[in-house]
């Protein structure tokens, strides 16, 4: 019993000294995001390898969850004879919620892996000591352009996503179900709101790429320098962050929305 | 902080360092002078703080009690601003290479140099050229870090490191893992380097021969102090029981073969009683 208590207090304490170095980590990212602006070159970069290279499985994604929504929206508002809404469902379910909150997991799977075991094998080579000791400053040079890059990808992802989103949509409502392509982008307007539903979209994407990135980057930076701590901090980050997308999706959805 | 440094100085001083790592104590009263312009080797047996003792003199770490001075300014106690500035004259030259994987040999070298100069294009080029050639490896500069055997990525780490022109420079197990005709150039490399450009040149190694025949001055390290230090003939010719086993390489003598514990008797016979029972 005692035992129990202990191990539960430990791994309490464990995890608030985890959180405490991410905070400080956070600090000093932020601390170093000047050099963002004096050499955009090294966000580019960054951009392109976390963003870019991210597009492909955003788009599928982004398309197939679309048709999934247009098949599964027609099948339930067909009952109620309003197959011609099915535009203003489709966008606002992509816009508000699978939007973001898809993008991001897929985001934490594909560039937040990537970035953990990166940064994790940079540590484990003594790359970073190395740059240390090149008098380059490990925080500037590596970290904050990746973090950024992160944190400006991922709504612009969300916005790729939904986007192709409502065109899967459209394929499937009125390529093959026979839903009015006019109805289709007409209901789609008018149920759309710009602040309520698209800026909260953005909002949340916002905050879940600032997130996942922090995650991803400071676990690379926290792990164990062994081939063992690499994987174990690249697996932290896909849960972490999926975790963490979720719980604040139901948080920020609540302070948007809940409300009413 | 920083007084004028006279010419015949040593480089680095360290007095009374203590650091602890966990509850392992590295370094209980250590205390060392690395003499400048000369080739420095501090050998011990592994685990014994070496690689700790490059990343205390780099500033990477902080010492737990006793100083630190190199060219005459005390490391722990130094801005981030003003340490950043020591490291520029500071070459560090990692086991691995510690390579930056994503760019080429050239960049690799080109690296500190475009971080810390405005240098236009070509005389940036010229420069790398210049130090790949000292390394003999000026044909491999468009090569990948991952195609590189151990020596040779340890010796474009080496361009990288004088890249900056340091006055000091420092190397980590230089010699471990390398076939004879790799140790061989990379002997001779560190040796032409400290001469040809007169820096400090501090390693630390367990490879006794190679180390004693390329030093001027040989500190031996063990239990977290600095129990022998001089030039590498005196050494041998007055070493105590320990230096003496360490520098000979003996497999028993006052560092024992057998980890310590019971007697082996006892041990055996222990274990049949409690069968017994």
């Amino acid at each position: 019993m005692i035992d129990a208590i202990a191990s539960l207090g430990r791994s309490s304490l464990n995890a608030l000294v985890v959180f405490g170095r991410a905070f400080i980590f956070l600090i000093q990212v932020l601390a170093s995001l000047d050099i963002v602006i004096r050499r955009f070159g090294l966000t580019v970069v960054q951009i392109y390898s976390v963003g870019v290279r991210s597009l492909l499985i955003i788009i599928v994604s982004g398309l197939f969850v679309g048709m999934v929504l247009g098949y599964q929206g027609y099948i339930t508002l067909v009952n109620f004879g309003a197959a011609e809404a099915l535009g203003g469902v489709v966008a606002l379910s992509l816009v508000r919620e699978l939007g973001p909150v898809v993008t991001a997991l897929l985001f934490a799977g594909r560039a937040g892996s990537a970035l953990t075991a990166e940064l994790g094998l940079m540590k484990t080579t003594e790359q970073l000591s190395a740059m240390e000791m090149m008098a380059v400053n490990p925080y500037r040079r590596i970290f904050a352009p990746r973090f950024v890059a992160g944190f400006l990808s991922m709504p612009l992802l969300a916005a790729i996503f939904s986007a192709v989103g409502v065109m899967g949509g459209y394929i499937v409502g009125v390529g093959m179900l026979g839903v009015d392509s006019g109805a289709y982008f007409s209901q789609m307007q008018s149920v759309t709101d710009w602040n309520e539903d698209v800026l909260s979209g953005v909002i949340k994407s916002i905050v879940f790429g600032f997130v996942v990135t922090w995650i991803a980057v400071f676990q690379g930076f926290n792990a164990m320098p062994t081939s063992e701590g690499i994987s174990r901090a690249t697996t932290q980050t896909v849960v972490v962050s999926s975790l963490a997308v979720l719980g604040l999706d139901f948080i920020l959805t609540g302070l948007m929305f809940g409300a009413g | 902080m920083a007084e004028p440094v006279a010419e015949d100085s040593p480089h680095i001083v360290i007095e009374n360092l203590r650091f602890r790592r966990g509850r392992k104590v590295v370094f209980e009263d250590l205390s060392m002078r690395i003499p400048r312009g000369q080739v420095t080797t501090v050998m011990g047996p592994s685990g014994s703080g070496k690689t700790t003792l490059l990343r205390l003199i780099g500033g990477q770490l902080r010492p737990d009690g006793g100083r630190i001075w190199v060219d005459g300014q005390e490391v722990a106690r130094l801005s981030t601003r003003r340490l950043y500035a020591l490291r520029k004259r500071m070459g560090m030259l990692f086991q691995t290479g510690a390579l930056l994987t994503d760019l080429s040999v050239f960049e690799n070298v080109a690296f500190p140099l475009r971080e810390h100069t405005d240098l236009p294009e070509d005389v940036l080029h010229t420069l790398v050229l210049l130090k790949l050639e000292a390394v003999g490896l000026r044909a491999a500069r468009d090569l990948d870090p991952a195609s590189l055997s151990g020596g040779m990525a340890r010796r474009v780490a080496l361009a990288r490191a004088i890249a900056l022109d340091p006055d000091l420079i420092m190397y980590d197990e230089p010699f471990t893992g390398l076939d004879p005709i790799t140790m061989g150039q990379i002997v001779t490399l560190i040796r032409r380097t400290n001469q040809s450009l007169g820096l400090t040149s501090v390693l630390v190694s367990h490879d006794v021969n190679e180390a004693m025949a390329i030093s001027d001055h040989v500190v031996l390290i063990a239990d977290g102090r600095a129990v022998d230090a001089g030039a590498p003939d005196d050494l041998r010719a007055r070493a105590s029981d320990w230096s003496a086993q360490f520098l000979e390489g003996r497999p028993d003598g006052p560092v024992p073969f057998h980890y310590p514990g019971d007697s082996y008797r006892e041990d055996l016979l222990g274990v049949r009683e409690q069968r017994d029972d």
